[in-house]
């Protein structure tokens, strides 16, 4: 255990933050996407660092969870903006207002 | 040498994830995230959970990406997105006085992190004669039975539900969806 728990948490606090702005800055639904998915990773990242710091193996399961969760979701969010682009070519997440009252 | 692995696993995890915020071209982007992901797959080597870091690659850069990569093809959305633009003004900064500012309440909490968890609650991570595999496996099929089978059918879930997505709709839906709101199926 050469390199403290903290740099990683550290590491993961930056990647986390990264995936949030980039959540909020751009409009590409599927760079969006994947946006999210670097928000999982710092997540999973975060959990196996504590897996290690208290030598419990619980973390690292609930990080293979993390990961079964993480591909049924984007089987299903890429579905879904496969039938969004569908209907409308080149719609960005400004163009889905049909829920706008 | 732990240290060296560290710091270039890190540089690459973080180059890797502003180029997925900062490339115009999603399949850039795409790309980009790859490399991410194989600087956690490293990081998860470094701390000793070799299943995950196999999972990593395979689950995430082997299927997760190329999903992404066939969507953008099969889409045809591989087109510049300009970042100049604000389209809600405001927000842009707005993002990223809001992401400095979680950023700091996160490395203050990590500053001040004592970890105090009871260690090995669920079981030794580390073990003298058994490799990581079998711990994390042992520790699957006996503690986190019910959860694991309960993957299986989120899994099943999932399939059933891309495939309703894709599907195109039949004759009688779509004028029925016409009826509904004609607005809906123009690009159709």
């Amino acid at each position: 255990m050469s390199v403290p728990g903290a740099w990683y948490l550290t590491l993961a606090a930056l990647l986390f933050t990264i995936g949030a702005v980039g959540l909020l800055v751009r409009r590409n639904v599927l760079v969006m996407f994947m946006c999210v998915e670097l928000m999982l990773n710092a997540v999973n990242l975060t959990f196996v660092t504590y897996a290690r710091m208290l030598n419990d193996i619980g973390g690292q399961a609930v990080v293979f969870f993390t990961l079964v969760v993480a591909a049924a979701e984007v089987v299903v969010g890429l579905g879904i903006i496969v039938s969004i682009y569908r209907r409308r070519p080149g719609a960005t997440a400004d163009d889905i207002t049909l829920l706008k009252g | 040498m732990d240290w060296a692995v560290f710091v270039v696993a890190g540089i690459a995890t973080l180059v890797g994830a502003l180029g997925v915020v900062t490339c115009r071209n999603p399949v850039h982007s795409a790309l980009m995230l790859v490399m991410t992901l194989f600087g956690i797959a490293v990081l998860f080597v470094e701390q000793d959970a070799h299943f995950l870091a196999a999972v990593q690659v395979i689950v995430y850069a082997g299927a997760v990406v190329v999903l992404f990569l066939f969507v953008i093809m099969l889409l045809g959305v591989e087109t510049n997105e300009d970042l100049h633009k604000d389209p809600l003004r405001g927000q842009r900064p707005a993002a990223i006085a809001l992401g400095l500012l979680m950023l700091l309440e996160v490395l203050l909490l990590v500053r001040s992190n004592w970890v105090t968890g009871a260690p090995s609650t669920a079981g030794a991570a580390r073990s003298a004669d058994q490799t990581n595999v079998e711990v994390l496996s042992r520790s699957l099929f006996t503690r986190y039975l019910l959860p694991f089978e309960a993957t299986s059918v989120l899994l099943l879930i999932a399939v059933v539900g891309a495939v309703v997505l894709a599907r195109r709709p039949t004759r009688a839906e779509l004028a029925d969806i016409n009826e509904d709101d004609p607005d809906l199926v123009t690009a159709e």
